[in-house]
């Protein structure tokens, strides 16, 4: 057992590395519950969005344009689910559910043809001097554009929920949307809205691992995250920063894993591979536990169907 | 009960009735654990599959299924392969190997050939191929160009072909560089290239500066390439898109030879009950061009012993070893029989790591 094998900044910058396309996928989805509705389908965009980006900066050559694309593809299969549960009026859970199943079959048979493909570079942004600084310069300036993307996102959300009249609106039609469609609000519009932003999150991140982390495409290569973006929001009680900090921590207990094997740490294996999930459960216990405090916090018109004449 | 009876007699009727369609052709089936394209295992595998339609054409019709689980699932593939009629049916991944002896004894006509295992019945033959001949050379090259003096191993099931495949690289990395030290990741897994990448930055994060794989994919590679000075090699099939790095060599698996003579065997109604154990000698396992990214020397070295390993003068566990608990394995001089080999489970002195059960 070697602990100091283990740099502390390096860990640091890997985590975020890796905790990025759930950070993604958890800030996209924080925003379509904080609109009421849950859309369980987050793991069918990502591994979609996976796909499209992937095949698209393939096909293109260039990174950039492939997370565009993933975006749309992200968006696109959300406002299907979008159609059918604003529209059509369809149980949002079930639905949500389908998406997932959808989307993991869509991507397969959308990524035959590449997979063992090797995809062009996404380059790291260049911060000059700023990467040099000592400690801070390992950490924060040596990522790529998608990480800082994503700390931004956070910061934008929080300050759009919390302060703009947009977000008012938006956390209006969550708690009430019958209020907010008296008020003349346009509740369904603006749930499209969230529900396409949600998606294109969610695709972003599937990218993110597709073209950046791992950088190749398979079939499944999400393997949960999409789950684990899930249970974040519910983890951060719907606050855009705490969404950040359960992100980070939920990515640093798989990297860690990873690192306390290779410093030789004798934990059985076992125990350090489903250690992600099983705080996921701890913490969902602990939530649910307070059932008032967890309650307060939830947006009242969460998953509820929203009918125009009632 | 009677339904099921009438069921079951059904699927034999339709059984028969596929074999009998099938008579005037060989049907062969393949069983892989990841899918064809991945670049590495499974994908060697499947050019087997072509080598076989190449060599004998209309005569035989080959079938096959991809990411096939290993476990129960893996039996219900199986079934139904038999049952549509296969002839001799190819199971490709260790984990295969109690669904391959379950369904054979339910088959007595096909015959199965089952990868890297070692159960055998009459109709299950099992042929491996010796890597750890291949990761000899690889070790040699490891012990030669590591600067930080640590090797990174991305291992995959604890199973005495991926600890064989540990030691020797061990063994030869420690004999031209006393102070190596080897880093293991056990991925649990044969095919996640996105675990497969995480555990070599994991490993690169923690100055490993060679990364060793025993698992299928080019993940590794890809993540080697994004660090300057990071080396790996190319796992079961070249991976020369990375070449010359991080690239630098690889182990090639040629199943092609084995899979045409088996096919002809059953053609001919000669197939029998075989343990087959090939290794750089006869080309089932290859060694991928050794790059320029390697020191001509160290080139020639590894070239050397891959030679005299080719040639029978060399046997990469040779003693004086010892295990991993300090007690004696091989004296001076004395070579390692393959029925150590094959249930290997120790690690050789020198590795600190412990093996997971």
């Amino acid at each position: 057992m070697d602990l100091s094998a283990i740099n502390p900044l390096v860990l640091m910058a890997s985590i975020m590395v890796a905790a990025t396309p759930i950070l993604l996928a958890a800030i996209g989805e924080l925003v379509v519950e904080k609109a009421g509705v849950l859309n369980l389908g987050v793991e069918g965009m990502m591994i979609t969005g996976a796909i499209c980006g992937f095949a698209i900066a393939v096909e293109t050559g260039s990174p950039t344009i492939g997370f565009l694309a993933a975006m749309a593809g992200g968006a696109i299969l959300s406002l299907v689910f979008g159609f059918l549960t604003q529209v059509l009026m369809s149980n949002q859970v079930a639905t949500g559910l389908a998406l997932t199943l959808f989307g993991l079959g869509l991507s397969a048979l959308m990524g035959q043809s590449y997979v063992g493909v090797k995809p062009p570079a996404t380059d790291k942004l260049d911060l000059g001097p700023l990467a040099d600084i000592p400690v801070l310069g390992r950490v924060l300036f040596q990522h790529d554009l998608v990480v800082y993307l994503s700390l931004a996102l956070v910061l934008v959300v929080w300050a759009v929920l919390k302060y703009s009249r947009a977000g008012l609106i938006l956390r209006a039609v969550g708690e009430n949307h019958d209020a907010a469609h008296a008020l003349g609000y346009k509740v369904i519009r603006i749930r499209l809205m969230a529900i396409a932003f949600g998606g294109a999150c969610a695709g972003l991140g599937g990218a993110y691992l597709s073209l950046v982390r791992v950088p190749q495409w398979t079939e499944g290569m999400t393997a949960g995250a999409g789950w684990i973006a899930l249970a974040i929001v519910v983890f951060a009680s719907w606050k855009p920063g705490r969404a950040l900090l359960g992100a980070y921590l939920f990515g640093g207990v798989t990297v860690l894993q990873l690192n306390l094997q290779a410093a030789g740490v004798a934990v059985p294996v076992e125990y350090l591979s489903m250690s992600p999930y099983l705080i996921t459960i701890l913490v969902l216990v602990i939530m649910s536990a307070d059932r008032s405090r967890a309650a307060l916090n939830a947006p009242a018109s969460l998953g509820r169907i929203f009918h125009a004449s009632n | 009960m009677k339904r099921r009876t009438l069921l079951a007699a059904t699927a034999l009727a339709i059984g028969f009735g596929g074999a009998a369609f099938a008579q005037d052709k060989t049907k062969v089936g393949f069983v892989f654990v990841g899918p064809i394209g991945d670049g590495g295992w499974t994908y060697e595998h499947n050019q087997g599959r072509l080598a076989v339609e190449a060599e004998f054409g209309d005569a035989v019709e080959t079938v096959y299924q991809e990411s096939v689980p290993e476990g129960a699932d893996a039996e219900r593939v199986l079934t139904q392969m038999a049952l549509s009629g296969a002839d001799l049916i190819f199971t490709t991944s260790f984990g295969y190997m109690d669904p391959t002896i379950n369904v054979a004894a339910k088959f007595p006509d096909v015959k199965f050939e089952h990868a890297t295992g070692y159960k055998r019945a009459d109709n299950v033959s099992t042929y491996s191929a010796r890597f750890y001949e291949g990761r000899a050379v690889q070790g040699h090259i490891a012990g030669k160009m590591t600067k930080s003096n640590i090797v990174g191993y991305i291992a995959s099931f604890p199973i005495p072909e991926v600890i064989r495949g540990i030691n020797s690289a061990y063994i030869h990395a420690k004999k031209v560089n006393p102070d190596v030290e080897f880093k293991i990741i056990w991925a649990y897994t044969w095919f996640d290239p996105a675990k497969e990448a995480d555990a070599a930055n994991a490993l690169i994060e923690q100055g490993a500066d060679v990364i060793m794989q025993h698992t299928d994919s080019t993940a590794p590679l890809a993540a080697a390439e994004k660090v300057e000075g990071v080396i790996g090699f190319g796992q079961a099939s070249d991976m020369a898109e990375y070449a010359p790095s991080p690239r630098v060599t690889s182990i090639i698996d040629n199943w092609s030879p084995y899979y045409i003579a088996r096919t002809k065997a059953v053609i001919d109604g000669t197939w029998e009950s075989v343990d087959t154990w090939d290794g750089i000698s006869t080309g089932m396992v290859g060694i991928g061009e050794i790059t320029d990214a390697v020191p001509a020397d160290v080139k020639a070295e590894a070239l050397a012993i891959k030679d005299a390993i080719g040639a029978g003068e060399y046997h990469p566990f040779t003693g004086p070893l010892k295990k991993a608990d300090g007690s004696d394995w091989l004296a001076e001089g004395e070579v390692a029989d393959d029925g150590t080999l094959a249930g290997m489970n120790f690690y050789v002195e020198g590795i600190t790591a412990e093996i997971p059960n």
